[in-house]
């Protein structure tokens, strides 16, 4: 096997679901090379070799400075034409996904995407998908080379194998159509706002809440508690709730003590930030929501009747 | 403008993979993929009241697509394409990117827009793959777009926050299920919906060659399919009024008050 793994970065550093595939694709034997894009990422390339790169290919150059996929499939697919990697792996992030895709179209290359677990059975790679909200768990693989797949974020943890990786430094050569999308603003890490992360009990809000006013639910139930309040993608990009606050695949990840989710259909974004918590239990009136799958007690029923009560509930007992 | 919809039509309900093709099974009802009539929407947004814009639907399944497809109809798209070939069964992101492209290509959209995912399959790629084909500037998970001289200016949440990006036309867009609401089809619009003009392709028609489609044209297969790995004990109740207390005694229990 010869596998290529695309680092994405922000801000100065490798990302962990990066460096955890790059762990991955080390474990599964081999010599692995990994790619970083930016510009001014040189800094970057000692980082890789301590988490498993044996080479890293450095593609530094203004036009490379922005986070766009585009102009990152050019590199990549020269990469891999010059150096024949048979496996391109990725993990699955905005920026990544796109990438990927971009990648396949351009080598006519198979994509498996969603993988929970890469494994070689017979000299064969076989990825492995959960599919149908998660009911279903496919062995999937690739006719051809090169193979490529993007990882569920979280899937593997970073190995530190205090490794030092060979540089080389490859030339950018864009197509036009690659950098005709421009960065106006990019985002940064925004730091308002109470850290969701460390909260011991979180109740998050969902679409089914029906309009921002109604936060105010969640937020009662998360004061009686003396928990955070979270949301979903769905709510802060409709504005209702600040996007420090949002557990998700875009958003953060969160394991605490007990997670209430208010009128959460609990789609696979959602799921991949909270499905370490302790206990869980979901409120949402839709039988069908796919949260019903993963919540240790789910209430099918209006929420705006169940919150208040559980939240008078839960003050007398804590009064008590 | 003309601006095209990529649109999939996925099972309904019930949905389950066959365990002899290992492919999904589309027996039952059929639907328009919710997270595409965000894209429609979308679409019908920009064009407004502009006489010269045209929305164009463009998809690929079996003949009897065309019925949920036509809720985009009457929502108020103008037309459909949608490629129909046995031939195409069973094709996976690079076989069923070629054949949108070409598709796109015949059609040459200024604006090509995608809904955020297919909920059959959790795809939420296809854009980026039919970007590079038609060699066109893409901005993904767009939750606000706006239009003007010519200009794309898109609002995204990556895994930092959101970006601001901005490409020319003709582009590719891939929008948010947070961009809008999008509209129930009214009675007339439904009434309307079977006079318009619904166009089926074959694969030859786009001059797609054989070897590139279905799965011939693939270059991913299914090897088993199994179970999710054990989790612990889900209950679910309904509530009868008295939810609220079993949420309390299940958390005492759980020891999690």
């Amino acid at each position: 096997m010869s596998t290529l793994v695309f680092l994405e970065h922000h801000e100065g550093e490798l990302q962990k679901d990066s460096l955890g595939v790059l762990g991955k694709a080390d474990q599964l034997g081999d010599d692995v090379a990994a790619l970083i894009a930016g510009s001014g990422v040189e800094g970057l390339a000692a980082q890789a070799g301590r988490f498993g790169a044996a080479k890293v290919y450095l593609a530094d150059d203004p036009a490379l400075e922005a986070p766009l996929p585009q102009p990152r499939v050019d590199v990549a697919a020269d990469l891999v034409r010059r150096h024949g990697f048979d496996t391109v792996l990725f993990g699955a992030t905005v920026l990544t996904a796109d990438v990927a895709a971009g990648l396949a179209a351009r080598l006519d290359a198979g994509l498996n995407w969603d993988l929970v677990d890469l494994t070689e059975e017979d000299g064969k790679l076989v990825g492995k998908r959960p599919a149908l909200d998660d009911t279903v768990y496919v062995d999937v693989g690739w006719k051809g080379e090169p193979r490529l797949a993007l990882i569920r974020t979280g899937t593997f943890e970073p190995v530190e194998t205090g490794g030092e990786a060979e540089v080389e430094q490859v030339d950018v050569a864009l197509e036009d159509f690659s950098t005709q999308a421009k960065m106006i603003e990019q985002a940064h890490e925004e730091s308002e706002g109470p850290s969701i992360e460390d909260a011991d009990v979180i109740v998050a809000g969902g679409r089914g809440l029906g309009g921002p006013e109604n936060f105010a639910l969640v937020e009662e139930l998360a004061k009686a508690l003396g928990g955070a309040v979270a949301a979903t993608r769905a709510v802060v990009d409709a504005g209702w709730y600040p996007y420090s606050t949002q557990v998700g695949q875009t958003g953060k990840t969160v394991a605490p003590r007990l997670y209430i989710a208010v009128g959460i259909s609990g789609a696979i974004q959602h799921k991949v930030g909270m499905q370490g918590s302790n206990v869980i239990v979901a409120i949402n009136k839709d039988p069908n929501a796919p949260i019903f799958e993963y919540a240790d007690l789910g209430v099918v029923g209006d929420l705006h009747q169940i919150v208040p009560k559980l939240t008078e509930l839960v003050r007398q007992r804590r009064a008590a | 403008m003309k601006i095209a919809v990529c649109a999939k039509v996925v099972p309904e309900q019930a949905r389950r993979i066959d365990s002899e093709t290992k492919r999904l099974d589309r027996s039952g009802e059929q639907a328009l993929n919710p997270f595409d009539a965000n894209a429609v929407e979308e679409a019908l947004r920009l064009k407004g009241d502009d006489a010269d814009a045209e929305v164009v639907l463009v998809s690929l399944g079996p003949e009897r697509s065309l019925d949920a497809l036509r809720k985009a109809l009457a929502m108020g798209a103008d037309r459909v394409v949608l490629v129909s070939d046995e031939a195409a069964a069973g094709s996976d992101l690079v076989a069923s990117s070629y054949t949108l492209a070409r598709a796109l290509e015949r059609e040459q959209p200024e604006l090509v827009l995608f809904g955020q995912q297919a909920n059959d399959s959790d795809g939420a790629v296809m854009w980026a793959a039919v970007a590079d084909r038609l060699r066109r500037p893409l901005i993904s998970q767009v939750a606000e777009l706006t239009v003007s001289d010519g200009k794309l200016r898109g609002k995204r949440q990556t895994e930092f926050g959101y970006d601001v990006i901005e490409a020319p036309l003709p582009a590719v867009v891939a929008v948010s299920d947070a961009i809008n609401e999008p509209r129930y089809p009214s009675l007339k619009g439904i009434m309307g919906a079977k006079k318009k003009p619904q166009e089926t392709v074959s694969l030859a028609d786009l001059g797609v060659e054989a070897d590139r489609a279905g799965e011939p044209g693939s270059r991913t297969e299914v090897y088993a399919i199994g179970e999710p790995p054990p989790r612990g004990e889900t209950q679910r109740i309904d509530d009868d009024g008295s939810g609220a207390e079993k949420i309390v005694e299940f958390l005492l229990e759980r020891k999690a008050l």
